[in-house]
């Protein structure tokens, strides 16, 4: 049998994700984009848990978890054993936000100073998922988790999202990326250059959780591409650390974003909470400024 | 007034610590603790508390040592992945005399193992698990009621002895639901007050003790993990003060074992005696309930270490101790130390409890 190089079954149906997982979908267009010839370090987390336990195991690719902080080290064992043995295998990490953000941080710092070739996929869904959605590093403003309750006292998480990519960009990693699987031609384009790109490479990818953002898993397609056409996710690529590309948008309200998710529902009811809600426009209207997200349309004729 | 309630067994350790006037909890989730840090987060803020849930579980302990010096009550809860990455910190929370309060709701390992499984796997390493000679104080639940009562003893031991302490549950006792009578106020035993100008780490009581020297109450005190001198500051090359010293850390556990020491003896003229903590305590009491012999005896302990050794020896007319637990024979190791009757271990791996049966068919064995 000739050999299949971009197909699309090396992360294979049949596991135990939740219906409309975005994560699912995430790793299914990053392994059609990364090809056979991949070896894939997963960290700790729901895509190591729903995509492994026989007979449902997705990865048909040489596959390793590790733990949950060492995903990056593991990996820089694995890409500085092939070069010395002359082999050609692309090795690809695959982590979630937790294990990016949080926990594998001084693994992560290690791996970008040395510089190994490989590429860092995070899959961020803005919350610990596996253990029952507790709040990470990446979990935006306002979210309600289990360790950042909305209430009384709170309106969820009061801190903001971490600014991962800038911190991988000032490392000098080479190439840089935010995507969306709401933009799948894009998704796989910008894996595909991260793999091929020589250095450690970091490609942050949008991925809808149904289950911990609250929401019928036919809509992830359609959260996703409202996370970005309301400004509050930003679709870009950083060559040498310089911002080369930019998805840009007519923007709409954040609303049209928030209200479609029961993460953000205490921002609606009792009553509309319009302090915070401005507090969150000002994120996605801080974004627009900075990557110049809008689209300048032609004014109306009369 | 007490009140009844129905709660899971990580709620119970939660609303013990908030009862005992834990005001700091630094954490970071993991499967089976993860109630706990879900507990803390909704209620400690409501009581002026600080609950942060930290970047991992390094960071988690390290945390609680730092608040423990500003004079609060503080814990972490984690499982066996968290916990081999907090045994850094625990020597130096020793090495500094830092109280502090470390739940470990055990589940299956090595490694990740069995996330969502019951085990015991971890009551060796949390004895030896972090490097050096050092001494600790692990107790062990066995009911919900006790999820709540043993956390309440953990932050009194942690303050008196100043040594973490660690309550060592297991993911049966964290997740299970039964009948918990809540007190309304519960015994609190404070950290010995420092005598001010005195130096920060001088010991003058036969219990090895020395006061307390929160931060902000006066003391230039100097907290260090390097060999220390009765001042706080390093002296790592001078051999009697790190003998004098590490002595001492071991010797304020080890020579209140028997003061500390929590048990139950049930039949102490049995032949055949039962000795068990955690989870398999629920199995051997089914034992008891079903047999009703008075030949069958029971040690049910709740401080592991250190381990009591004298409960061992009200049992007279032991002919052979039996040991059921959750892992390949850990505990049963130590009660050979202390034996001179068999021991014999029933040890158990996957996750599911002992059933009677299994313990029956122990008992019958011939000799």
């Amino acid at each position: 049998m000739a050999e299949k190089k971009n197909t699309c079954d090396l992360f294979d149906c049949g596991h135990r994700a939740c219906g409309g997982c975005g994560e699912a979908l995430a790793a299914r267009l990053v392994m059609q984009a990364a090809g056979t010839e991949t070896i894939v370090v997963n960290a700790t987390g729901c895509m190591e848990v729903f995509s492994t336990p026989y007979p449902e195991t997705a990865w048909k690719v040489p596959w390793i978890h590790s733990l949950f902080e060492n995903a990056a080290a593991v990996a820089s064992g694995i890409e500085a054993s092939l070069k010395k043995q002359g082999r050609k295998e692309k090795v690809v990490i695959m982590a979630g936000d937790g294990a990016t953000f949080d926990i594998g941080m001084i693994c992560i710092s290690g791996a970008f100073e040395r510089g190994h070739d490989f590429a860092y996929i995070c899959y961020d869904n803005e919350a610990y998922m596996n253990t029952g959605i507790q709040r990470s590093g990446a979990t935006p403003y306002d979210a309600s988790t289990t360790t950042s309750p909305a209430g009384k006292c709170s309106f969820g998480n009061k801190l903001p999202k971490k600014d991962m990519p800038a911190i991988l960009a000032a490392h000098g990693a080479p190439y840089v990326a935010t995507a969306s699987v709401a933009y799948p031609a894009d998704l796989m384009q910008k894996i595909e250059r991260a793999i091929n790109t020589p250095g450690p490479c970091y490609v942050q990818v949008h991925v809808p959780c149904c289950t911990g953002w609250g929401f019928e898993g036919d809509q992830t397609v359609a959260i996703a591409k409202l996370a970005i056409e309301t400004g509050l996710w930003v679709n870009f690529e950083m060559v040498d650390g310089k911002v080369t590309k930019v998805k840009k948008v007519v923007r709409k309200p954040v609303t049209e974003y928030l209200k479609t998710q029961k993460r953000f529902r205490h921002l609606f009811k009792p009553k509309l909470q319009e302090t915070e809600i401005a507090a969150i426009q000002a994120i996605a209207d801080r974004n627009a400024e900075k990557y110049g997200l809008d689209i300048k349309l032609p004014p109306k004729k009369e | 007034m007490t009140r009844i309630e129905f709660w899971q067994g990580n709620i119970a350790c939660a609303e013990g610590a908030l009862a005992a006037g834990c005001t700091f909890f630094g954490g970071y989730p993991i499967t089976p603790s993860t109630e706990v840090a879900e507990h803390m987060a909704a209620k400690l803020p409501k009581r002026g508390g600080a609950f942060i849930q930290m970047e991992d579980e390094i960071a988690g302990i390290a945390s609680i040592i730092g608040a423990s010096w500003t004079g609060a009550r503080a814990m972490t809860a984690t499982s066996g992945p968290g916990f081999s990455l907090m045994m850094e910190n625990i020597g130096f929370a020793i090495m500094t005399e830092t109280p502090c309060v470390v739940v470990n709701v055990q589940r299956g390992g090595p490694s990740t193992g069995q996330p969502t499984m019951s085990a015991q796997g971890d009551m060796l390493q949390v004895r030896f698990g972090s490097h050096g000679d050092i001494a600790i104080i692990a107790l062990c639940p066995a009911t919900v009621q006790e999820m709540f009562e043993l956390t309440v003893k953990a932050f009194n031991l942690a303050d008196k002895y100043r040594v973490p302490v660690f309550l060592m549950a297991d993911e049966t006792i964290g997740h299970m639901r039964e009948k918990i009578i809540v007190p309304d106020t519960v015994e609190r035993v404070e950290r010995k007050p420092f005598v001010a100008g005195t130096p920060a780490f001088r010991v003058t009581d036969p219990d090895n003790i020395p006061g307390f020297p929160a931060f902000g109450t006066g003391q230039h005190v100097h907290v260090t993990g390097l060999t220390h001198d009765e001042r706080g500051y390093p002296c790592a090359t001078n051999p009697n003060l790190h003998m004098a010293l590490v002595k001492r850390l071991v010797d304020k556990i080890e020579n209140a074992r028997d003061e500390m020491a929590d048990y139950d003896v049930i039949n102490p003229d049995a032949g055949q005696v039962f000795v068990a903590y955690g989870a398999p305590v629920r199995t051997v009491m089914q034992v008891m309930h079903d047999k009703k012999d008075t030949n069958i005896g029971f040690l049910r302990i709740r401080t592991v270490w250190p381990f009591p050794e004298k409960a061992l020896a009200e049992f007279k007319n032991a002919k052979r101790f039996i040991i059921p637990e959750m892992n390949l024979g850990q505990i049963s190791r130590e009660i050979e130390r202390h034996v001179c009757v068999p021991v014999r271990s029933i040890p158990k791996l996957g996750g599911e409890l002992h059933t009677p049966e299994e313990l029956v068919a122990v008992l019958e064995e011939k000799a």
